[in-house]
């Protein structure tokens, strides 16, 4: 999507520090690009979030998740990498799962978001949050909301019919282990409770899993 | 009294971990709170000759540049300390860069927007120096770090270990290579500084409070009563928030500076170089026996990075002083100061990397022998401690290995690699002991009655995950006789009674029985008729001398069967087995997540985890988690632990021994010896990625 | 991440407009544009939100192949009923690709867009010729055992990381491109990525304020696809090696074949030679053997990638196999 990226790069080519003899050779850094006096303009944007409409003033640069955290106060949401690569922040954006670190909150002007906040109605806990409690699947529990925002929206692409790469593009995807497992792939969880979490969800779908001895 | 303790309850703090309302460090925020972005050198060594910040001081918004040029002035690092984690930590303290990474300045701005921007506005010109990086060039370097934290030397001799491995009928001779390793829990090191009325309290993510407290007070050279430090939420530590790092000491000086509170998180590409990693390990294992499988020699010999900034010393070879008898054995190890990133305690340092070796070992010797590798450490179970020569407090090791087998069906084992398919991959099975030293530390713990019907407990442990609120409640409601939920747990914070914290797998039981001894005065002083209302007593524990007359350690039993994909030598999990015996467990629940969770930890090990050092740069190339590999989900089909019943009556007044390193301990030799029980490639040079596994598969097509 | 103003054109003429602008960038899914920014790798000054412009369709050509829109998630793509029975090596490759979250959110044409994963690209401090022209190739002599062993130049080993434009490629899926003149152009997929010679910091043949409108897929082509992708782990992770193939067998010959390969060169890469080896050969392993030697006949490999010219081999030997026989 990005028109000629290298063009721009070249441009306003920045680099943090200069490093010498590295390689033998010296990385030049360049000044940065002048910015405008009065700071990055502030964007109104307008987030739906859990059913309640927030009007906000946001620097452009702000995430999706840094929005949530430090603009709404949803902190359950969490930071990982900021990079997409661990899924801790996962919310639903239109009912999808989506990585919130890879959203500009600007560009969600008029969607519909959901966070882990959201997910209990009426202090009554979500059948996959009593799920995750009965069956232990987490330990530090930082990637919990993502993991459980993540398998509220898998769940409902394996409704939909959404393929994965374990499942048969001819057939209607089922929930079994294995689908949840690749699935789910994108949710680290560095505790491991991997086994566990598998365990919740699939209870959730009236299964039970196999055991390895 | 309902028993209470050892029941596999929930987690006391799962409602809160499954809403998000459980607050992680970062989670808090506070009024007027302004973020901070540190700067990082970028070089490994060599000293900072200039900074221009001009460009980021003028960005709006930016309220402060702090560089060596004008940090306040902090305590002085100490190289040796009783407590390495309650040393000083100053930052930006002079121009010299020790490592890659290195915190070089920081930027505080009213958004964390215009701080990170600022930070990489920042133009550091450095005069750089020759340094050493690479483990392999610097053996000529190495040294004897001397005793370990434990007081054990570095070196250990018995018998004659040169006569009987030369004279031994069969013998493994074998090195073995680890990697940089990352501990890459989820949520990055991050710290909230405010000031009030002189008053620095920090809200940060540590696995020591007690030593943090003292660390930040120190380096900030103010009272410990000036000073309050909070961890409530920790998300992963795994000994990667032992220590306190910049973002703490950074937070607390910019907060001071502005008068305001700051946050600084860090990002999780800093996290591998701004924190610490488990040291690359080059290690020697020696294996004599006889033709029968009987042991007569073991030696086992380690090399392990060290930074040049900060020593550590990874105990690699002390396990193996107490795994199997033999009558001529020899341990060393050694560690070579490198110009990296700091090393230090990543989840069981030395028994974690050690046994990927030794258990390693011990498959080649009994592929050697044509023996069952099973069989072959049955025979060579030793009565007492084979080095020490005490007693076992408890050791279940065979129970294990003979249990596990039943469980896993380990007769369908077949000896020869290469004999058992389904489809397109080969199929093997591993089996690998496990063990894990049992710890003991001073701790304190305070239980208050608020009501006729409800205590809360106050300590200063934190719960990273290992679920510290669940087993605490469960100890006070089963000696107070109260309901689970009638018992309130608080942690966290520098105000509580002093404990060790979490590190080492001692938290449980240290904690745990200063918990009981508190119950137990409390229970005595109701019982003499004491008011129940607000009555509060603080109990203790010190570790004794059964350490010494005791050799203790858990143990356990990892089977592992894996997949090689014969064409490409992709090798994936199928199911794993650990059995183990750990003392009195806890809570069943919670241990058994750490205990799978460990056993996880086992398989990255031996498959994906590899922090790729760039000896050019003095750089770890693999920043972020899509270069540095942990198991995701799809990588963990079934994985299974099961615990035996046991007491160690020597441990503590609870019986209970660690289990949040036991799991990995010998994890990942077991999945090992699973690829070369499916195709015979037997590496050596941790990770097994297929690239090492292709040339075994292409020697057995032809 | 530096400074940038926001615009949301509300279509596709004011998108190009406003892109004119200097330093100006199209994002829509943003799943790398923001992994990149907020790094400074890359340092757009004006950020042109294109992902509610009307380009969400997948519709049938009058040829009998598919428009794919160029806003049309990964997720959709794979999970379009036509795709995954006309194209199975597309939904296969889309599938392979990162992770639930990221497809729902990454675009077709972004994913095609999507820059290498290079570490030493990832990290300002490093010397990178794709981010930074003239500095230096840091992988060339360092960690390099994700990188090209195919096509490479001493100015930059990297490889693309797409699943998706792998297959494509074997598909010889078509791009279709709107100039800043208003113009509509197409460049056939094997002309879209560039090699990198001297010019790594350029990763595509398109020009300044170009914006892809759709992805055109010819007819299927007959006989049987498949994908293949070689990981690290058993799933969300980049290629080592991956293999998009088209094969048509009868009578015991192979009457067409179409290959790419991906993981191994700074574009998906068409290896020609084996495709031509291929048409008209026995349908056996003999054939297969022959064509994978010749899809890495002008390897070169750097000290740690050198396991991909086998691993390359057997998985296009083998996968040849296993569609020729129905495995």
């Amino acid at each position: 999507m990005t028109s000629s990226p290298h063009t721009i790069t070249r441009r306003v080519l920045g680099i943090a520090s200069v490093v010498t003899a590295m390689f033998g050779r010296e990385l030049q850094a360049q000044s940065m690009p002048s910015s405008s006096r009065n700071g990055p303009a502030k964007s109104d944007v307008r987030l739906t979030v859990n059913g309640q409409t927030h009007d906000l003033a946001l620097d452009p640069r702000t995430s999706l998740l840094d929005a949530l955290r430090d603009h709404l106060g949803l902190a359950g949401t969490k930071k990982g990498c900021d990079h997409g690569q661990c899924g801790a922040c996962t919310v639903l954006v239109n009912g999808v799962r989506l990585n919130a670190c890879l959203s500009l909150a600007v560009a969600r002007e008029g969607d519909s978001i959901v966070t882990i906040e959201g997910l209990a109605a009426d202090g009554k806990l979500h059948p996959l949050q009593e799920a995750f409690v009965k069956h232990d699947g987490f330990q530090c529990g930082y990637c919990t909301p993502g993991q459980i925002c993540s398998a509220v929206g898998m769940l409902d692409e394996i409704q939909r019919g959404v393929p994965s790469a374990v499942g048969d593009l001819a057939a209607a995807p089922q929930a079994s282990s294995v689908e949840i497992r690749e699935r789910m792939s994108g949710n680290i969880c560095r505790c491991s409770a991997y086994p566990n979490i598998v365990a919740a969800i699939m209870e959730t779908q009236g299964k039970t899993e196999g055991r390895a001895g | 009294m309902a028993q209470v303790i050892g029941q596999a309850i929930d987690r006391i703090d799962g409602r809160a971990k499954v809403t998000g309302a459980a607050a992680y460090a970062a989670d808090n925020r506070a009024e007027r709170m302004a973020f901070g972005s540190i700067v990082t050198a970028t070089i490994a060594c060599g000293h900072v000759t200039s900074i221009d910040a001009n460009a980021a001081r003028r960005m709006p918004g930016v309220l402060l540049v702090m560089t060596h040029g004008n940090a306040p002035k902090q305590a002085p690092f100490q190289a040796k300390a009783d407590d390495r984690h309650a040393r000083p930590k100053p930052q930006l303290a002079s121009d010299k860069v020790e490592y890659f990474g290195q915190p070089v300045a920081l930027v505080v701005a009213e958004t964390a927007e215009t701080a990170r921007a600022a930070a990489s506005a920042i133009v550091v010109t450095y005069e750089k120096a020759e340094g050493a990086f690479v483990l392999e060039s610097a053996s000529g370097a190495a040294y004897n770090p001397g005793k370990g934290p434990t007081g054990a030397p570095s070196d250990s001799k018995l018998g004659d270990f040169d006569k009987a491995f030369a004279d031994a009928s069969v013998k493994i001779d074998a090195i073995y290579k680890t990697p940089y390793q990352a501990h890459a829990m989820m949520e990055p090191h991050a710290s909230l500084a405010s000031w009030q009325d002189g008053k620095l309290t920090v809200t940060s993510s540590l696995q020591l409070v007690e030593s943090a407290h003292k660390s930040i007070a120190d380096t900030l050279k103010l009272e410990p009563d000036k000073v309050e430090v909070i961890s409530e939420y920790v998300g992963g530590g795994f000994g990667g928030k032992l220590p306190v790092f910049g973002d703490a000491i950074l937070a607390a000086l910019a907060a001071r500076e502005l008068n305001r509170p700051v946050r600084v998180a860090l990002t999780r590409q800093q996290m591998f170089h701004v924190t610490t990693h488990r040291p690359a390990s080059i290690q020697r294992v020696r294996l004599g026996a006889e033709r029968d499988g009987t042991l007569s020699a073991i030696a086992h010999q380690s090399l392990a990075q060290s930074a040049r900034a900060d020593e550590f010393a990874e105990p690699i070879v002390f396990s193996t002083r107490s795994l199997y008898a033999a009558p001529n054995r020899m341990t060393s190890q050694r560690i070579a100061a490198l110009d990296l990133p700091v090393a230090d305690s990543m989840r069981a340092p030395g028994e974690a990397i050690g046994l990927l070796a030794v258990e390693q070992a011990m498959d080649e010797l009994a592929v050697r022998l044509d023996m069952d590798p099973l069989e072959l450490r049955l025979r060579n179970e030793p009565k007492e401690d084979p080095e020490k020569k005490v007693p076992f407090s408890t050791r279940a090791l065979v129970p294990c290995l003979q249990e596990g087998a039943r469980r896993f069906g380990w007769d369908k084992r077949q000896a020869r690699p290469g004999q058992v398919r389904d489809g397109n991959w080969l199929l093997g099975m591993g089996v690998a002991a496990a063990i894990r030293g049992n710890f003991l530390r001073e701790a304190e713990a305070r239980v208050t009655m608020e009501s006729e019907r409800h205590a809360v407990v106050e300590m200063d442990m934190t719960d990273i995950g290992t679920g510290s609120y669940t087993v605490f409640a469960q100890i006070a409601a089963e000696l107070l006789d109260l309901p689970v939920e009638n018992i309130k747990v608080k942690l966290g914070h520098s105000s509580y009674p002093d404990t060790p914290g979490s590190g080492g797998s001692f938290g449980a039981s240290s904690c745990g029985a200063a918990l009981h001894d508190a119950c137990t005065k409390l229970k005595a002083k109701l019982a003499k008729g004491e008011g129940a209302q607000g009555l509060s007593v603080t109990g203790s524990v010190k570790p004794g001398d059964d350490y010494k007359r005791y050799s203790q350690y858990a143990y356990g039993a990892h089977f592992a069967e894996v997949g090689i994909e014969q064409t490409t030598g992709e090798v994936r999990l199928r199911r794993m087995l650990g059995v183990f015996a750990a003392g009195r467990i806890l809570n069943p629940k919670t241990a058994h997540s750490q205990l799978i969770g460990g056993m996880i930890w086992g398989l990255g090990s031996a498959l994906h985890e590899d922090a790729v050092l760039d000896p050019r740069l003095g750089a770890f190339v693999t920043q972020d988690l899509v270069h540095y590999h942990v198991p995701v989900h799809a990588d963990v089909p079934q994985v299974e632990a099961v615990l035996l019943d046991e007491f160690d009556a020597h441990a503590n007044v609870l019986g209970s021994k660690g289990v949040g390193e036991l799991g990995i301990c010998g994890a990942g030799a077991a999945v090992a010896n699973a690829v070369y029980n499916a195709c015979g490639a037997r590496v050596r040079d941790y990770p097994i990625t297929l690239d090492k596994v292709l040339p075994a598969l292409t020697r057995r097509q032809g | 991440m530096r400074a940038f103003t926001y615009e949301r054109p509300a279509d596709v003429a004011s998108a190009m407009k406003a892109a004119s602008q200097p330093g100006a960038s199209f994002i829509a899914g943003g799943t790398n544009l923001l992994d990149l920014m907020k790094i400074d790798v890359e340092q757009p000054t004006h950020l042109v939100d294109i992902s509610r412009l009307p380009l969400r369709e997948v519709g049938e050509t009058a040829d009998g192949g598919l428009r794919i829109g160029a806003l049309v998630s990964n997720t959709d793509l794979a999970a379009d009923q036509r795709v995954r029975q006309r194209y199975p090596v597309l939904a296969m490759a889309l599938l392979n690709g990162a992770s639930g979250q990221l497809r729902n959110q990454a675009t077709a044409a972004g994913n095609l867009l999507q820059r290498t994963r290079c570490p030493y690209f990832y990290d300002v401090a490093m010397p990178c010729n794709k981010r930074q022209p003239g500095s230096g190739c840091a992988a060339l002599a360092g960690f390099n055992r994700m990188h090209a062993i195919l096509g490479a130049s001493q100015a930059c080993i990297a490889v693309h990381p797409s699943d998706m434009a792998v297959a494509m490629a074997a598909l010889r899926a078509e791009i279709e491109v709107q100039t800043p003149a208003g113009l509509s152009r197409k460049v056939p997929i094997a002309e879209l990525h560039r090699l990198p010679g001297q010019n790594p910091e350029r990763d595509t043949t398109l020009a300044r304020g170009e914006l892809i409108t759709a992805i055109l897929l010819p007819p299927p082509p007959a006989g049987r696809q498949t994908y293949r992708k070689v990981r690290d782990r058993a799933s969300y992770a980049f290629a080592l090696v991956s293999v998009a193939a088209i094969v048509d067998t009868a009578d015991g010959k192979i009457r067409d074949a179409r290959l790419a390969l991906g993981g191994v060169a700074h574009k998906p890469w068409v290896p020609k030679e084996a495709e031509r080896e291929l048409v008209g050969a026995a349908a056996d392993a003999g054939s297969y053997e022959a064509a994978a030697r010749a899809a890495t006949r002008e390897a070169r490999t750097y000290p740690h990638n050198e396991f991909k010219v086998p691993l390359t081999e057997r998985l296009v030997a083998r996968t040849l196999s296993d569609l020729a026989t129905g495995g």
